[in-house]
């Protein structure tokens, strides 16, 4: 307690050295809060809309499905099983056909993904409603990106051939009804929507489907024969993966600027104990053992932390609330970064990431304030109370 | 029966390594301080005053011969045994004051006491006691860097003094300040001496302090060439 009492006077009398440190080691607590923080949004953000558009509460695949092979996508689909017909009734559960296909936009050839989805479905987040239209062309949908890659505008009218399942090519013009703005890239990107019915007439199938998107909170289970039950867990694997990458990209940004706080408090630690040399032998005279010496220069160097935290609090708190709250605006050419991203991303400061921040923080500082103090253990004290420089 | 020998030296040899060898700073010391004295050290620069104040204080220890404040060997305690003995019966006072830069006057006065554990309401009346005796109660809230050399050298003086030692060691006490001052400051420690039977010992060659001493020990070469005690100023 006593080293603590006197550290608290010793900060507070060397006035602005101290509010320089704090103020620094602050910014340090709130920049690393704030960017832990706003990739912890972005993660939520990522996997929530995935979630919503893509793979809801889970997929049945059909077995002979493999989204990394292109070549097997015409045989992977069958049958919708007997057994999950009353959930899809129920809207539980909605099935999607997917086919390869060409297009043909302003005369270029393009390679595209045809997705047949029930335009009643509320499962996932696709505005599929808007592909219950009556026209003769194939009513089509598509994102913003494909919209914009292929010069697409709604009205337009586009050729699309694809094969059946017989393997005989077919043509036909397809009409973009509605363009859809999502974060999710895998529904956007070289992707065309288009009514269930429509596809199975196109591909001359019917009631088949290469994969069953569940709703979420309703429990299916993997014994559906020639059908196998993808969770979440598999599902957004590749999107974990990718955020384990970025959230160690994002530490060593966290580190740097840990070193740099680091860096001045050992700095000033370095700078005290050579000024403060005839202090230093004046404690000692006075009673205090060289271990009292250390521990009150450790102490004052983690009180540094402790102010800080203090500090940081009182502009932090309502500086990243309000960043919570209204978002952080993303900029456009973060759109191909390779991971779902919204165009505001909400920071999420959790407890853990606060508390943990907070106490690396102050570990970190309270060992860099120790280890010039042990420079102490070596002085002479009749040198020291002589202010030699030793 | 209290022992009145406070501070028995015996055979003191101080050596310090110089370059290749080794200079003597005291050689063959022989001295005994019995409780209330006020005696002095004296002698030129580089005599050894100061090395034999630092060893006393247990601040440094003797290279032969024995040292024994109030029973306890300085060569044979370690560092926390000889902290423990600055900080319950020994007070310093340093040429340069040494005080803290950043504390106040009353901060000060009170870092012994808060080094001795001692409740706040007992610290805060011995601290204003203290600077009572110094005569610096309207200066409680000054820094060191707003005071005089003299008014620096009371707060030091009471500092040393707060804790109520039965030894206070000063180094050339008077070595920076004037005459007036000087005098301020050596009638306030014998007043202090022989109200709380304080034991003072000086390091000096000040004749101003010379002249308050009741026992001169003159010291050339490391060596004591005169033992005396001294009549009234």
């Amino acid at each position: 307690m006593v080293a603590v009492k006197l550290a608290v006077r010793n900060l507070i009398g060397a006035g602005l050295r101290t509010w320089l440190n704090v103020i620094v080691l602050s910014f340090s607590y709130v920049v690393i809060i704030w960017y832990s923080g706003l990739l912890e949004g972005w993660n939520r953000q990522a996997r929530r809309d995935i979630i919503d558009w893509e793979i809801g509460g889970g997929q049945y695949w059909n077995q002979r499905y493999d989204p990394y092979d292109p070549f097997t996508i015409r045989e992977s689909h069958g049958k919708i099983p007997e057994q999950l017909r009353d959930s899809i009734e129920r809207g539980e559960l909605t099935p999607i056909l997917i086919s390869q296909a060409t297009i043909y936009p302003e005369g270029r050839i393009k390679s595209v993904v045809l997705k047949g989805i029930d335009p009643s479905q509320e499962i996932l987040k696709i505005p599929s409603k808007k592909l219950d239209v009556e026209i003769e062309e194939i009513p089509a949908m598509i994102g913003t990106r494909m919209a914009k890659n292929n010069r697409l505008n709604i009205g337009d009218y586009v050729t699309v051939r694809w094969r059946d399942v017989s393997g005989v090519f077919d043509a036909q013009e397809m009409k973009i009804v509605a363009i859809f703005k999502t974060s999710v890239q895998t529904v956007d990107n070289g992707q065309i929507w288009i009514p269930l019915d429509r596809l199975y007439e196109m591909m001359q199938v019917s009631d088949e489907a290469t994969i069953l998107v569940t709703g979420r909170n309703k429990n299916f289970t993997d014994n559906v024969p020639g059908w196998s039950f993808k969770n979440h867990d598999f599902l957004l694997s590749e999107v974990d993966q990718i955020i384990k990458t970025k959230s160690f990209g994002g530490s060593i940004f966290y580190i740097i600027l840990l070193l740099l706080a680091m860096l001045a408090i050992f700095d000033t630690q370095v700078l005290s104990i050579f000024r403060r040399q005839r202090e230093i032998g004046t404690d000692i005279a006075m009673g205090m053992t060289r271990g009292q010496v250390i521990r009150l220069f450790t102490v004052e160097g983690a009180m540094h932390g402790v102010l800080a935290a203090l500090f940081a609090a009182v502009y932090g708190i309502p500086l990243l609330s309000l960043q919570a709250t209204h978002g952080f605006s993303m900029p456009a050419s973060t759109d191909n970064y390779g991971l779902a991203i919204a165009e505001r991303i909400f920071p999420v400061y959790s407890f853990g990431l606060v508390a943990g921040t907070v106490l690396i923080v102050m570990t970190t500082v309270t060992i860099v304030s120790y280890l010039p103090t042990r420079k102490i253990a070596k002085m002479n004290p009749t040198d020291s109370i002589r202010g030699r420089i030793q | 029966m209290k022992d009145s020998r406070l501070i028995e030296i015996k055979g003191l040899i101080k050596r310090f390594p110089m370059g290749a060898g080794e200079f003597t700073a005291l050689n063959s010391i022989d001295i005994t301080f019995k409780r209330g004295e006020f005696a002095g050290v004296v002698g030129p620069s580089g005599s050894g005053k100061t090395t034999l104040l630092n060893i006393i204080g247990s601040l440094d220890t003797p290279s032969e011969g024995e040292v024994v404040v109030l029973g306890n060997s300085v060569g044979d305690l370690n560092h926390r045994e000889a902290a423990r003995l600055r900080l319950k019966h020994i007070g310093f006072i340093f040429q340069t004051y040494n005080l803290l830069p950043v504390y106040n006057v009353f901060e000060n006065v009170e870092f012994p006491l808060l080094l001795l554990k001692m409740d706040a309401s007992r610290r805060r009346k011995a601290v204003l006691d203290a600077i009572e005796w110094v005569g610096l109660t309207d200066k409680i809230k000054s820094r060191p860097a707003q005071l005089s050399g003299g008014e620096c050298q009371r707060v030091a003086i009471a500092r040393a003094m707060v804790k109520k030692p039965e030894i206070v060691l000063a180094d050339e006490p008077t070595a920076n300040l004037d005459a007036e001052n000087s005098h301020h400051i050596l009638q306030t420690m014998e007043r202090l001496n022989q109200e709380l039977k304080t034991t003072f010992i000086f390091a000096t060659h000040d004749e101003k302090v010379i002249r308050y001493l009741k026992r001169k020990i003159s010291l050339i070469d490391g060596k004591v060439v005169k033992d005396e005690s001294m009549g009234k100023k």
